[in-house]
C-alpha cells in the first residue's frame, strides 16, 4: 500500500479512513498496539495526538488491555474504559455537539472527560520518582482522579446486536456469538477478565434464544457459539440449550459451547449438542500440583478432573488437551514435575476404563509463559526470567517420559514483551514507535514478530525492559494505571496477593461474597442474580 | 430442484469460489428460503455451481443449482436474494432447469489487455499472429504436479481488436469443461512467447455459456 501510496480504506464504504470524524480501536490484547500506530500510519493521519488540530481524525480505543492505556497515550486521545454500549453513545452525541458548536478539540476532550467511563490522557499529568517508578498522577482541569470503568446496568435488556455486517469472505468468529453473562464467579487470580469484568450479569434463556433466533435468521449463519468467561457456570445452561435447540436441530445449524470447566462438565449436554465428533477434549488445569492451583485460585480438584476424564473415555473420546503455565507465583519445581504426574495419571485412567483401546490415546500437554497482568492480586509481581522458563520446560519435558504424552511449549519471547507491555507506563510509547518505524506492525502476529528489533528498540529509547517485566513492585507504590479502576479495589486485590502466599483459596462468588467492590458500581443490582 | 442465473461483477469478482458458495448460501438462509442439505454423517447445503468462476473473473451469465426444503416462486427467489446478496452479486432470473449442467460445453471470454505503454495496431497484429499458431503450449500446475497443455486446441473464433489508446480486447470461445481453460493460462501464454506484449493489467470477463452445438445453455 505504501509503494503505490494507497491510503488505509475502510473494508466495507473503501473509504479513506483520513475522511472519518472518528476512528476507534478495539484492543484483543498488548502485542496489537504496534498495528495501532501502523494503521494510523497507513491512513496517513499524525501519529502523535498534539500533532492532530481539531476534531477531525478523533482517535479513541477501548478493550481489556486498556485498562492501562498508559503505553498508548502518545497516540490516541480518548479511551473509553469498561463497557462501551452507553459511553460510548454518549461520545457520539457529544462529539455532534463540538462540530455543530465549532469546539476546539481541548473543550471537547475536556467534557469528555466528565462521562462515566471516558479517560482523557491530556488530562492526567505523570511524575516519576529517581528510580524510574512513578512518584504522581495529578489531574488537571479538575477531572476527576479516578475513573471508573462503565458497565450496562440493565444487561437484560441491553443492545444485543441482531443485525451484524454480513461479510462475504470469511472471517475470525464466523458464526453468531451468543453472550450468555459479563463477569465471572471463579476468581482466578491470575485472570484479568476474571476481575475486570466483574459483576457477574446475565440475560435470562428467554431473552437469550429469542436474540439468536433472530440473529440466525438476519445473518444466514449455520454455527452459532455461546460465549461467556465460564459457560458451564451459567444458571440456566440446560433450559437455554433445549430452547436452541428446538430451533437449530431442524435447521442443520450447530452449537458449540466452549468455555467448560473441569469440575461442572455435563456429558450429557456435550452429548446432545456436540452429535457431529467425538474427538478431542480440552481442560486447562493451569497448574499441575493441588497446592498451586490453590494457590491461583484456580479450584479445580485433581478429582474432578480425573472423573471428568474417565467419563470421557468410557464415552468414546480418546483425547485430551490440557493446558498449563509456567512461571506462576510460589512456583516450585515440585510443582512443575506433578504436571507430568498429572498427565501420567491421566494415561493411567485410560487404560483403566477406555472402552476401545485400539485407537490408542493421545494426551496433549501444552505449557505458557505466565504474564502478570495489571487489576490482578498478581499486578505487584515479577515475571519470572526467560531462561527460568526454559530451564522449567526442560525439567518438564525431562520428567514426561510416559510415550502416550505430547508435549508442546510456547516460546517466551513473546510473553516477555507482552509483560512489558501490560505493566508499561507513557515511557512505552516511543518504543512502539520505533518497533513500527524499524520493523512490522504485525507484532502480534508470530511469523511477523521480531524479538531483537524489540530488543533493539528499547535499548535505542534507554528503557530497560527488566524494570516493567522482571521487578516486584511494593505495596505502596503508585502504579501507572491507578487513575483506573474496574471497580474491584485495590486493598481486595493485595489481599488476595496475601490469601495467595498462604496457599489459601477463597470461595466464588456464589458460595459468598468476599467483598471485591465490584458490586458498588452496579447501583440497585445485585451481582449474580 | 431450482436453478438461477447471477451475475458476478465489480468487487465481487474477488469473493473466491469457497467465499461465494458461503454468501449464497447465506442469501438464500437471509431471504428466508430454506435449503436442502445433504444426507448424511456431517449434513451440508446441497448446491451445485455449473463452472466456479476463477478469483478476479468477473460474469453475468453463472448458473446454481440447489433444492428449497419448501417451494418458492420466482419471483421470490430473485427479490428474496437480491435484497441479501453483496453489491456485485445480482441473480438475474430462477427457473426450474430442464437441462442438465454437463451439457455446457463452451464458454464466450472477453478479455481486456491494459498497456501502461498504449494500444497500437502493431501490438494487436503480433497478438493476432500468436494466436493464428495451431500449437500454444503453457506448463500448468495440476493436482498431479506439472503438465504442458495446448491452449490453442481449447479455444476457438479468437478476435483481437483495438478496445481504446490502451487497451486491446481478445474474445474467444473456449472450452467449458472436460477439460476446460482457465483463461488467465492465455495471459499466461502471452508472457511466454512474447515477453514484449505482456500485459500491465488483465480483466476478465465471462459473456456467454454454450452446449456443444453452440446454443445458448440455461
Amino acid at each position: 500500500m505504501r509503494k503505490i501510496g494507497l491510503p488505509l480504506y475502510a473494508l466495507e464504504s473503501k473509504d479513506p479512513v483520513k475522511d472519518f470524524d472518528i476512528v476507534a480501536f478495539s484492543l484483543g490484547y498488548e502485542m496489537a498496539y504496534t498495528s495501532v500506530i501502523n494503521m494510523l500510519d497507513l491512513a496517513g493521519i499524525p501519529l502523535h495526538r498534539e500533532d492532530r488540530e481539531g476534531l477531525k481524525n478523533l482517535v479513541i480505543a477501548g478493550g481489556t488491555c486498556t485498562y492501562n492505556s498508559e503505553p498508548l497515550c502518545d497516540f490516541v486521545d480518548l479511551f473509553s474504559i469498561g463497557e462501551g454500549e452507553d459511553a460510548l453513545c454518549e461520545l457520539a452525541e457529544l462529539y455532534g455537539k463540538a462540530k455543530a458548536g465549532g469546539w476546539s478539540k481541548r473543550e471537547f476532550l475536556r467534557k469528555a472527560a466528565d462521562i462515566d467511563g471516558i479517560y482523557v490522557p491530556e488530562f492526567y499529568d505523570i511524575s516519576y520518582n529517581e528510580d524510574g517508578t512513578v512518584r504522581a498522577i495529578t489531574p488537571i482541569d479538575g477531572v476527576r482522579p479516578v475513573v471508573t470503568k462503565r458497565i450496562v446496568q440493565d444487561f437484560e435488556h441491553s443492545y444485543f446486536p441482531e443485525k451484524t455486517i454480513i461479510p462475504s469472505t470469511e472471517i475470525v468468529h464466523d458464526r453468531v456469538v451468543l453472550e450468555l453473562f459479563r463477569g465471572c464467579i471463579r476468581g482466578c487470580r491470575f485472570c484479568q477478565a476474571g476481575y475486570v469484568y466483574r459483576p457477574v450479569r446475565r440475560r435470562s434463556s428467554d431473552v437469550l434464544a429469542e436474540h439468536a433466533i433472530n440473529a440466525l435468521k438476519d445473518s444466514g449463519y449455520e454455527e452459532m457459539t455461546l460465549s461467556s468467561l465460564s459457560t458451564s457456570d451459567y444458571k440456566e445452561l440446560n433450559v437455554l440449550c433445549d430452547k436452541l435447540l428446538d430451533y437449530c436441530e431442524p435447521r442443520k445449524i450447530s452449537l458449540s459451547l466452549p468455555s467448560l470447566r473441569a469440575d461442572n462438565f455435563s456429558f450429557e449436554l456435550m452429548e446432545r449438542v456436540q452429535r457431529v465428533r467425538k474427538s478431542g477434549l480440552t481442560f486447562a488445569p493451569e497448574a499441575g500440583s493441588q497446592r498451586l492451583r490453590d494457590a491461583i485460585n484456580k479450584n479445580v480438584r485433581e478429582e474432578d478432573l480425573f472423573n471428568t476424564c474417565r467419563i470421557a473415555f468410557e464415552g468414546g473420546w480418546n483425547a485430551v488437551k490440557l493446558y498449563f503455565m509456567l512461571g506462576l507465583p510460589t512456583e516450585t519445581d515440585e510443582d512443575v514435575k506433578a504436571i507430568a504426574d498429572l498427565a501420567n495419571q491421566v494415561v493411567y485412567i485410560w487404560k483403566k476404563h477406555a472402552k476401545n483401546k485400539s485407537r490408542g490415546v493421545r494426551i496433549t500437554v501444552s505449557t505458557s509463559f505466565f504474564v502478570p497482568k495489571f487489576l490482578t492480586p498478581i499486578q505487584w509481581e515479577a515475571q519470572n526470567a526467560m531462561s527460568e522458563y526454559k530451564r522449567k520446560v526442560q525439567l518438564l519435558a525431562d520428567t514426561m517420559k510416559n510415550r502416550a504424552v505430547t508435549y508442546n511449549w510456547h516460546d517466551p519471547e513473546t510473553s516477555y514483551i507482552e509483560a512489558v507491555l501490560a505493566r508499561g507506563d507513557r515511557r512505552i510509547g516511543k518504543v512502539l514507535e520505533e518497533v513500527v518505524k524499524n520493523g512490522s506492525g504485525l507484532q502480534a502476529w508470530s511469523e511477523y514478530f521480531s524479538f531483537d528489533l524489540w530488543m533493539e528498540s528499547f535499548k535505542a529509547c534507554g528503557i530497560d525492559p527488566d524494570f516493567y517485566a522482571a521487578r516486584e513492585r511494593s505495596k505502596d507504590e503508585v502504579l501507572p494505571w491507578d487513575m483506573i479502576s474496574a471497580g474491584v479495589r485495590k486493598d481486595y486485590l493485595w489481599r488476595e496477593r496475601e490469601t495467595a502466599y498462604r496457599g489459601e483459596i477463597t470461595p466464588d462468588c456464589r458460595k459468598q461474597c468476599t467483598g471485591c467492590g465490584a458490586n458498588l458500581i452496579y447501583k440497585g443490582g445485585r451481582c449474580d442474580e | 430442484m431450482n436453478r438461477i442465473l447471477f451475475s458476478k461483477t465489480g468487487m465481487a469478482k474477488y469473493i473466491s469460489h469457497l467465499d461465494l458458495m458461503r454468501t449464497m448460501q447465506r442469501a438464500l438462509l437471509r431471504a428466508g428460503l430454506e435449503i436442502k442439505h445433504t444426507q448424511g454423517f456431517n449434513p451440508h447445503p446441497h448446491m451445485v455451481f455449473a463452472l466456479p468462476l476463477p478469483v478476479g473473473c468477473e460474469s453475468c451469465c453463472e448458473l446454481m443449482d440447489f433444492e428449497l426444503v419448501k417451494d418458492a416462486g420466482e419471483e421470490e427467489i430473485v427479490s428474496g436474494m437480491n435484497r441479501t446478496l453483496p453489491e456485485g452479486i445480482e441473480v438475474i432470473s430462477a427457473y426450474v432447469p430442464e437441462r442438465k449442467l454437463k451439457e455446457i460445453a463452451k464458454l464466450e471470454m472477453e478479455i481486456i489487455f491494459t498497456f501502461d505503454s498504449g494500444a497500437t495496431e502493431e501490438k494487436a497484429d503480433r497478438l493476432r499472429e500468436l494466436f493464428e499458431r495451431n500449437e500454444i503450449v503453457v506448463n500448468k500446475k495440476t493436482k498431479k504436479g506439472f503438465s504442458d497443455i495446448n491452449i490453442r486446441e481449447l479455444m476457438d473464433k479468437v478476435e483481437i481488436s483495438i478496445y481504446n489508446s490502451s487497451k486491446i480486447r481478445l474474445s474467444a470461445v473456449i472450452a467449458a469443461q472436460n477439460p476446460s481453460l482457465n483463461p488467465l493460462l492465455i495471459t499466461t501464454a502471452i508472457g511466454n512467447y512474447e515477453p514484449e506484449l505482456a500485459p500491465d493489467q488483465v480483466s476478465y470477463n465471462r459473456k456467454e455459456i454454450y452446449d456443444n452445438e453452440m446454443n445458448i445453455f440455461r
